[in-house]
């Protein structure tokens, strides 16, 4: 008798992860993933909508067309998981038994959390990114004010590259001289990751992009057109765009399955859960104090599937461990990109913004719906 | 060691990003003031970041302890 696994989102971790134990486990488990649109959608790409540069529809796939066939696909939203009973509970009021469970459910932005931040801008939702790029096509001058609104957040780079695509957009437009781009920082540099921010501080100088650091915003006074941070100070804007608060899937929360946020815990080698057997989660899902990102994602699914595969097969868990792999791109503008690359035991390096790599990040975001879903990138 | 309560533990070592003062951030943005943090960094520029936020922010440096390949900072939420 086959295994039962059920895997709870279909982005980019439940997607690959739900491919390869369909594949590895060679009729030995049946995979159903549980996606509460059935449509896939490519977040990273909400950037360059925003600015513009991508159409929405090139972002979203059917779900069904990037599973393998024998996978079953249920486009039901999950209410409530029962870890005893090993039952996923669907608001349609169907019920689905596992054998062994993914949690895949990413992240869900929270800008309400935020005082005063009804009106204002971001990118982290197809809504955001397409409202934004009204706001800016409509935009003829003033300050516009980059912020981060919440820790963690996904894909960290995303602040610093909407700044540097914002430069280039105004420019074409021909209304640089009439705007100010400031950009506020959570720390006392441009990104985390010092090596990185070296790189990267110069160039935004070079392109007038104003970078305030050690600035958490905290509130926004829409009537007063000022954001506040965590810190004390208060900065005025004429468009506002902010990194909202995330937090975990609000079936986790329902379940037990979290911390206070959403996050679940997991060991961050084999990808368990820390309290409950048979379920793993992968991507922004858990709780690992690392970069919420598809990239993360794409290494962990790797993992999970082997563990799960191992689970359903009767066998002992595989050697092949998350080793904490990050590889991300970071967009400099003017056509050049560079990348970063680290795992838990090797220091993050940036190779010098070129044309290469914001070529090879354009002809990964073209080429992404026919290699890394169904697994194909290692 | 000390053996005050800890309200919340962060392992970030080897996680360059978000990176430990991020994950510290974010943890005190949630907490309840009072609350007690910890966070475990092998990053040798947390030394100079978490205490230049931490004194920003006004926030309550407790204690630096050096372990072995890596750093413990507890730092208390007073605001």
């Amino acid at each position: 008798v086959a295994s039962e696994v059920v895997v709870l989102g279909g982005g980019v971790g439940g997607t690959i992860c739900a491919n390869l134990v369909a594949k590895q486990s060679q009729g030995r488990a049946h995979v159903t993933v549980v996606d509460a649109t059935g449509t896939h959608v490519y977040q990273p790409g909400f950037l360059y909508v925003a600015v513009g540069q991508e159409k929405p529809a090139s972002l979203q796939h059917s779900e069904a067309s990037l599973l393998r066939s024998e996978v079953s696909l249920v486009v039901d939203r999950a209410s409530r998981v029962d870890p005893g009973a090993q039952t996923v509970l669907l608001e349609s009021g169907r019920t689905l038994r596992y054998d062994q469970l993914l949690l895949a459910t990413g992240s869900r932005t929270m800008m309400e959390e935020v005082p005063g931040a009804d009106d204002v801008h971001d990118f982290y939702t197809m809504a955001g990114a397409m409202r934004l790029f009204e706001a800016l096509k409509t935009f003829e001058g003033g300050t516009i004010v980059l912020g981060v609104a919440g820790i963690p957040y996904k894909c960290p780079p995303a602040p610093v590259e909407f700044v540097f695509l914002l430069d280039d957009y105004l420019k074409a437009r021909g209304i640089r001289e009439k705007a100010q781009i400031k950009l506020l920082s959570p720390l006392n540099r441009a990104f985390t990751i010092e090596a990185t921010s070296k790189l990267v501080q110069p160039i935004l100088a070079e392109r007038g992009i104003e970078l305030t650091g050690f600035f958490n915003v905290e509130s926004v006074d829409p009537v007063a057109k000022t954001v506040t941070s965590l810190e004390g100070e208060t900065v005025g804007y004429d468009l506002l765009v902010l990194v909202p608060p995330h937090r975990g899937q609000k079936v986790i929360e329902d379940s037990g399955l979290g911390d206070e946020r959403g996050w679940v815990p997991v060991d961050k080698n084999t990808l368990k859960h820390t309290m409950f057997q048979h379920i793993w989660a992968i991507g922004d899902t858990t709780n690992i104090p690392i970069s919420k990102s598809g990239s993360v994602a794409h290494y962990e699914a790797s993992v999970a599937a082997a563990e799960i595969t191992a689970a359903a097969r009767g066998e002992a868990p595989p050697a092949h461990v998350y080793d904490g792999k990050v590889m991300c791109f970071l967009e400099t503008g003017h056509g050049q990109a560079t990348t970063i690359r680290f795992d838990y035991d090797h220091p993050p390096v940036s190779p010098s913004p070129s044309r290469l790599w914001h070529w090879a990040k354009l002809l990964f975001n073209k080429t992404y719906w026919h290699t890394v879903p169904q697994g194909r990138l290692p | 060691m000390s053996t005050m309560q800890i309200d919340k533990s962060i392992d970030a070592r080897g996680m360059a990003c978000p990176g430990p003062l991020m994950n510290l951030i974010g943890a005190i943005r949630q907490g309840q003031v009072g609350q007690t943090f910890e966070v475990l960094s092998s990053d040798a520029g947390s030394k100079t970041d978490i205490p230049a936020w931490v004194a920003k922010a006004k926030q309550e440096m407790v204690e630096v302890v050096q372990d072995d390949g890596y750093a413990r900072f507890i730092v208390r939420k007073a605001r």
